[in-house]
C-alpha cells in the first residue's frame, strides 16, 4: 500500500523506537551505578523531549497515518518494516515516553541489586512498547508485543517481592497464551488478503464466520492483556509483586495494549464481528468495572487495591470502545491515557510509601499525613483523579465513555454506576486513612517527607492530572479525525 | 581441479579423520588430538564457504553437490566447530580413548556431511551408517561413576534402537526400488509418480523415512532419546542433539519431496507423527529435572515443530523446516554450551544446579535466556521466526487444526522452559546453588557470543537466509504456498 502521509526527512518514529536500545547498549559499558542511572535518565529524558517533535510536526485534521517509514524486512515471508501513528497512538507513544523517565526515578532508591540488568529491561521494554504503538505491520507489531514479555518477566521476577516467581511465570504464560491465537489470527488474515499491512487489512470483504473466529482470537489475546473480567487474574499478582518501576509499566502501558489493540485490529478489520460480539463485550466491561471496584473496597493491600482498581478504569476503557460512537471511543481513549497518569502516579505513590516503611499495608500507612504533608497533597489529588473528580482528568474521560454507553442502552450505564460510587468510595476511604487516620502511630515520628527526586517524580503527573481535566481540547483534536475514520471503517459494515 | 573443489568439505574431513587416526596411534596425545579436529573443522567450514556455489553430479550421478547441499554443508561445519570449541578438554571421557573421541567425532560429522549431497538410495544408506556408527561408540565412552554403567545402557538403547530403525528403513527402500527399478532418487521421483497412490508406494514411503524419524527424534521412533541424552556425556550429547537433526532434515527434504502435495496419505502421516511428537515431548518435559533429558523431550516436541513444515509438501514448508532446524542448532548448542560449563566434573546437570547462575557468570546466564526464550518461541529470537514461517507453510496449505495443535504446544512449552529461567536468573535463594563465579576461557566466551548473535540475527534478519535457502530448494515442485509467497 502506498501512504499518502508518507514523509521524506529524519524517520523520527524509528529514532524513537531504537534510541531506547542505544541507551541501553551505552549503559551496558557504564561501570559505576551512580553514572548509570544518570545515563539512563538522561536518555530516557532526552527520548521524551524528542518525541515532542511527533506531537508539534502532526497533523491533526487527517486520520491518515502520519509519520509513515516503509522497508522490506523478510521478503520472503512479506514481513516488512512499515511504522507510522494516528491521533491515537500519538497520545499513547508520548503516555510511553513521559512514563520512561519517571520509572527511572522512582526507582533510584528501590532498586539496588543488579542496576544494570534493571535498566537494561526498562530500556528494552520502552523500545517494545514504542514500537507496539507505531507498527503498522502485524507481524511488526507481533514482534514487539511478544518481546515485551521477556524485560517484563524479568522485572516482576528478579526485583519483585516474595512471591515473585509464581506472579512472574502467570504474567508470561497467561500473555504468552493468548498472544499465540492473536499470531493465527494474522496468519489467516494474510493468507486471505496477502498482506500483513495493517491497513490494508482494514476495509476488506470478509466472510462473517472467518470474521467472527478471527474477532475471537484477536478478543483472547486483548482481553487479558487489558485485562477485562474473566481474565485478570494474572493482574493482581503481577502488579502486587512486581516493583515499582515494573507496576507503573505495568498499569502505565502495557494495559493499554490491550485496548489499543482492539481499536487498531477488532474494529476496523473485523467490523461485522465487533457489532456481533460488542453488546457482550460491553457486559463483561459493566462486570469488570463492578468487580474491580468492589474487590478494591476490600483490599487492605495498597498495591492490590490500586491493582483492582486498574480491572475497574480498563472497564470503562473497553465500555467506551464497544459503544461504538464517537463520545465512548474518544472517552475511552481519554480513559487510556487518564489510567495511564493517574494509576502510574498511585504505584508511585504506593511504592514512596512502601520505600519508607516497608510495608504496603493500608492499617500500616493509616496517619502517615500528619508527617508527610506533601505526599498528602500529592495523593490527595490523585486519588480525586482515580474518583473522576470534576476538574480532574478521569472525570473527563468517564463523563465521555458514560455518554457513549447512555446512548447505548441506559440499563447498562445503569449498571455501571454502582462502580462509580464505590471508585469514589475506596479512593477516599484510602485517602482518609493515611491522610489522617490513626494518629499514634509511633514510627511514623522519623519519617522523611518528600524528596526533590519524588517531587520531581509525581510532579509532571499531576500537570496532566488537571491539564486533561480543565482543557482536554487538544488532546480531544489530534485523535478526533482518527476516531471519526475508526468509526466509518465500523460502521460501513451493516449489522 | 574443478572435482577438488567440488568435493573440497569431504576431502578435508576425510584427510582430517586420517590424521586423526594416525595421531590416535600413538601415545595418547590429547590436546594433540583436538587441535588437530578443530582445525580440521574451521577447514571445513572454509572449504564448505568456497564450494558454495558448485554445482555437479559426481560418481555417476549418485552424488549431487548443489547448492542446498552446499548450504547445509557449511551449517554442519560451523556446528561441528562450535562442538569442538564446548567439549573442551573432555572431562568426563575416559583418558585412554580421548584421541579417538575426536577421529569418531569427525567421522560421524563427515557421515553427515556426505548424507546431504547423496541422491541415491545405496549411498544415502552407507553415509547414513557412517554418520551412526561413530556416535554408537561415543556415548559407551564416557567415564563410570559410582559403579553406575549407564553410559553402556544407553548405548545399547541407542543402537537396538538405530539399528532397528535403519532396518524398517531398508526394508521400505526396496519397495520403492522394486516398484521402480531404479535407486536413483531422481528418476525414482519420476517413475514413482503414477504409482504414489498406491498402498505400495505409500507403504514405502512410510517405511523409508523411519530411519530419518530416528534421527529427528520423532514419536514414535523417540525412545532412545531421554536415556541417551542423559548416558552420554554432556559433549557427546550435544552432538547426537544437534547435528544429526539437521542432517535428517535435509535428506527427508530430499525423500518427502517425491511425494507430491496433491496426495493425502503422506501428509496425513506426518500430521499424525508431528501432533504425537509434540504432545509427547512437551507433556513429558514438564515434569523434568535432568536438564539434558529435559531437552532431550523438548527435542521431541521441536522435531514435532520441524515436520510441520514437511506436512505443507512444498517448497515453503521445506524452506521453513530448513530454516527452523538450522535455528535450532543455534539453541540447542547454546545450551550445551551452558551445561558443559556449570557441570561439575562432567556429570550431568540438574535444572536446579543453574540456581544463581546470573551471579557465578553472567555471560552464560545471558546465553542461557537467549537459548531458552528462543526454544521457547518468544520473537525477536529466531525460535519464533522459525515457528512463524513453519505455521504460514502449514495454513498455507489448509492445515488450520495442525496449526492450532502447535501454538497450543508452544504454550504448554512454555512452562519448563521458564522453569529454567526461574533458576538461572531469578536469583532464588536454593540450597543446591553453588556460589563461586565460574570462569570461562576466551574460546567459550567467543562461543556463546557468536550463538546469541546467530539466534538473535537469525531471528531479527533471516531474509537473506530464508531467500538462499528458498533457492536452494528449487528441485523442490512448487506447491500453492509457494505461489501465495509470490514467486
Amino acid at each position: 500500500m502506498t501512504f499518502p502521509g508518507s514523509t521524506e526527512g529524519l524517520p523520527l518514529l524509528s529514532i524513537l523506537i531504537f534510541a531506547p536500545l542505544a541507551v541501553a547498549a551505552v549503559a551496558a559499558l557504564i561501570r559505576s551505578e551512580r553514572g548509570l542511572r544518570w545515563w539512563t535518565l538522561a536518555g530516557t529524558t532526552a527520548i521524551a523531549l524528542f518525541s515532542l517533535q511527533l506531537w508539534t510536526g502532526f497533523t491533526a485534521g487527517t486520520a491518515a497515518f502520519q509519520f509513515v517509514e516503509h522497508a522490506t524486512w523478510i521478503p520472503g515471508l512479506k514481513i516488512n518494516y512499515t511504522v507510522g501513528i494516528d491521533g491515537i497512538s500519538l497520545l499513547l507513544v508520548l503516555l510511553t515516553t513521559l512514563i520512561s523517565p519517571l520509572c527511572v526515578l522512582c526507582s533510584w532508591s528501590y532498586i539496588k541489586t543488579r542496576v544494570h540488568e534493571f535498566m537494561l529491561c526498562l530500556l528494552v521494554m520502552e523500545t517494545a512498547m514504542i514500537g507496539v504503538f507505531c507498527a503498522l505491520d502485524s507481524i511488526l507489531f507481533f514482534v514487539f508485543w511478544e518481546a515485551m514479555l521477556i524485560p517484563m518477566a524479568l522485572l516482576i521476577g528478579v526485583w519483585g517481592g516474595p512471591r515473585k516467581i509464581y506472579a512472574s511465570l502467570k504474567f508470561f504464560i497467561y500473555t504468552m497464551a493468548g498472544s499465540i491465537f492473536l499470531l493465527v489470527a494474522l496468519i489467516a488474515l494474510r493468507l486471505h488478503t496477502g498482506t500483513f499491512c495493517i491497513p490494508d487489512l482494514m476495509g476488506q470483504q470478509y466472510d462473517p464466520a472467518f470474521q467472527c473466529w478471527v474477532f475471537a482470537a484477536f478478543f483472547i489475546s486483548f482481553a487479558i492483556k487489558v485485562p477485562m473480567f474473566p481474565f485478570h487474574t494474572w493482574l493482581p499478582a503481577a502488579h502486587v509483586e512486581a516493583p515499582t518501576a515494573g507496576s507503573v509499566i505495568l498499569a502505565s502501558v502495557l494495559l493499554k495494549m490491550g485496548t489499543y489493540g482492539f481499536l487498531r485490529f477488532c474494529l476496523p478489520i473485523v467490523p461485522y464481528a465487533t457489532h456481533v460480539f460488542a453488546p457482550y463485550v460491553l457486559w463483561l466491561s459493566v462486570i469488570g468495572i463492578l468487580y474491580g471496584s468492589f474487590a478494591a473496597l476490600a483490599q487492605s493491600d495498597l498495591k492490590k487495591l490500586v491493582a483492582y482498581s486498574s480491572v475497574g478504569h480498563m472497564g470503562f476503557a473497553t465500555l467506551g470502545i464497544f459503544a461504538l460512537n464517537t463520545s465512548g471511543i474518544e472517552g475511552a481513549t481519554l480513559v487510556m491515557i487518564n489510567h495511564g497518569v493517574t494509576t502510574g502516579a498511585l504505584f508511585i505513590a504506593v511504592g514512596i510509601i512502601y520505600e519508607r516503611l516497608h510495608s504496603r499495608e493500608l492499617a500500616a500507612a493509616a496517619g502517615l499525613g500528619r508527617f508527610m504533608p506533601v505526599f498528602t497533597f500529592f495523593l490527595g489529588a490523585f486519588c480525586l483523579s482515580s474518583l473522576a473528580f470534576p476538574g480532574t482528568n478521569s472525570f473527563i474521560g468517564e463523563f465521555l465513555v458514560l455518554s457513549g454507553g447512555f446512548s447505548v442502552s441506559l440499563l447498562l450505564v445503569a449498571c455501571a454506576v454502582p462502580g462509580v460510587v464505590a471508585s469514589a468510595a475506596y479512593n477516599l476511604r484510602m485517602l482518609q486513612r493515611i491522610a489522617f487516620g490513626g494518629t499514634h502511630n509511633p514510627e511514623h515520628h522519623d519519617l522523611k517527607d518528600l524528596n526533590f527526586r519524588e517531587i520531581v517524580t509525581l510532579a509532571p503527573l499531576l500537570v496532566f492530572v488537571f491539564w486533561i481535566g480543565l482543557h482536554p481540547q487538544p488532546f480531544v483534536n489530534v485523535m478526533h479525525a482518527s476516531v471519526q475514520h475508526l468509526l466509518a471503517q465500523v460502521g460501513a459494515f451493516p449489522r | 581441479m574443478t572435482f577438488i573443489l567440488n568435493f573440497l568439505p569431504e576431502l578435508v574431513l576425510l584427510v582430517g579423520a586420517l590424521g586423526l587416526f594416525v595421531v590416535a596411534l600413538g601415545e595418547s596425545q590429547q590436546k594433540f588430538a583436538r587441535t588437530v579436529a578443530l582445525l580440521v573443522a574451521f577447514a571445513t567450514i572454509g572449504a564448505a564457504a568456497a564450494s558454495l556455489n558448485q554445482h555437479a553430479d559426481l560418481f555417476s550421478g549418485a552424488y549431487r553437490v548443489d547448492q542446498f547441499s552446499q548450504l547445509v554443508k557449511l551449517v554442519l561445519a560451523f556446528g561441528f566447530a562450535c562442538i569442538l570449541l564446548l567439549s573442551g578438554d573432555l572431562p568426563d571421557i575416559r583418558a585412554e580413548v580421548k584421541p579417538e573421541y575426536f577421529l569418531f567425532l569427525t567421522l560421524s560429522v563427515t557421515g553427515l556431511v556426505m548424507l546431504v549431497s547423496c541422491v541415491e538410495i545405496v549411498s544415502i544408506v552407507v553415509a547414513l551408517e557412517l554418520s551412526s556408527f561413530p556416535l554408537y561408540l561415543l556415548v559407551p565412552m564416557r567415564r563410570e561413576r559410582a559403579g553406575h554403567r549407564s553410559q553402556m545402557e544407553s548405548a545399547i538403547k541407542y543402537i537396538m534402537f538405530g539399528v532397528a530403525a535403519n532396518g524398517i528403513m531398508f526394508f521400505g527402500l526396496s519397495y520403492l526400488y522394486g516398484l521402480t527399478g531404479t535407486t536413483h532418487l531422481f528418476p525414482l521421483a519420476s517413475r514413482l509418480a503414477p504409482v504414489v497412490h498406491t498402498p505400495l508406494a505409500i507403504t514405502g514411503l512410510g517405511l523409508a523415512f523411519c530411519g530419518l524419524y530416528y534421527k529427528l527424534a520423532i514419536f514414535p521412533f523417540h525412545f532412545w532419546t531421554p536415556d541417551v541424552y542423559q548416558g552420554a556425556s554432556n559433549e557427546t550429547a550435544s552432538l547426537v542433539a544437534s547435528l544429526p537433526k539437521v542432517g535428517a532434515v535435509a535428506v527427508l527434504i530430499r525423500f518427502v519431496s517425491l511425494a507430491t502435495p496433491e496426495n493425502p496419505a503422506v501428509a496425513t502421516m506426518l500430521i499424525y507423527l508431528a501432533v504425537g511428537s509434540m504432545f509427547f515431548g512437551n507433556l513429558i518435559a514438564l515434569v523434568q529435572k535432568d536438564f539434558k533429558r529435559m531437552l532431550g523431550f523438548s527435542g521431541i516436541a521441536h522435531a514435532g515443530y520441524a515436520l510441520i513444515g514437511f506436512v505443507a509438501l512444498d517448497q515453503a514448508g521445506f524452506t521453513a523446516a530448513l530454516y527452523y532446524i538450522t535455528g535450532y542448532l543455534f539453541m540447542i548448542l547454546a545450551c550445551f554450551v551452558v551445561i558443559s560449563r556449570v557441570s561439575r566434573d562432567g556429570a550431568n546437570v540438574a535444572i536446579e544446579e543453574l540456581a544463581g547462575l546470573h551471579r557465578r557468570s553472567p555471560l552464560l546466564a545471558a546465553t542461557l535466556l537467549v537459548a531458552v526464550f528462543a526454544l521457547a518461541g518468544v520473537p525477536p529470537f529466531v525460535g519464533f521466526m522459525g515457528k512463524f514461517s513453519l505455521l504460514t507453510a502449514a495454513y498455507a496449505q489448509g492445515h488450520l487444526a495442525l496449526v492450532v495443535i502447535a501454538v497450543v504446544n508452544s504454550a504448554i512449552a512454555v512452562y519448563y522452559y521458564l522453569q529454567v529461567v526461574r533458576q538461572a536468573v531469578f536469583g532464588e535463594s536454593n540450597p543446591a546453588a553453588v556460589a563461586e563465579p565460574l570462569i570461562l576461557t576466551w574460546p567459550t566466551r567467543g562461543l556463546c557470543v557468536v550463538l546469541i548473535v546467530g539466534i538473535v540475527a537469525l531471528g531479527v534478519a533471516p531474509g537473506t537466509v530464508i531467500d538462499t535457502i528458498f533457492h536452494s530448494l528449487a528441485f523442490v515442485h512448487s506447491g500453492p504456498a509457494t505461489a501465495l509467497l509470490g514467486r
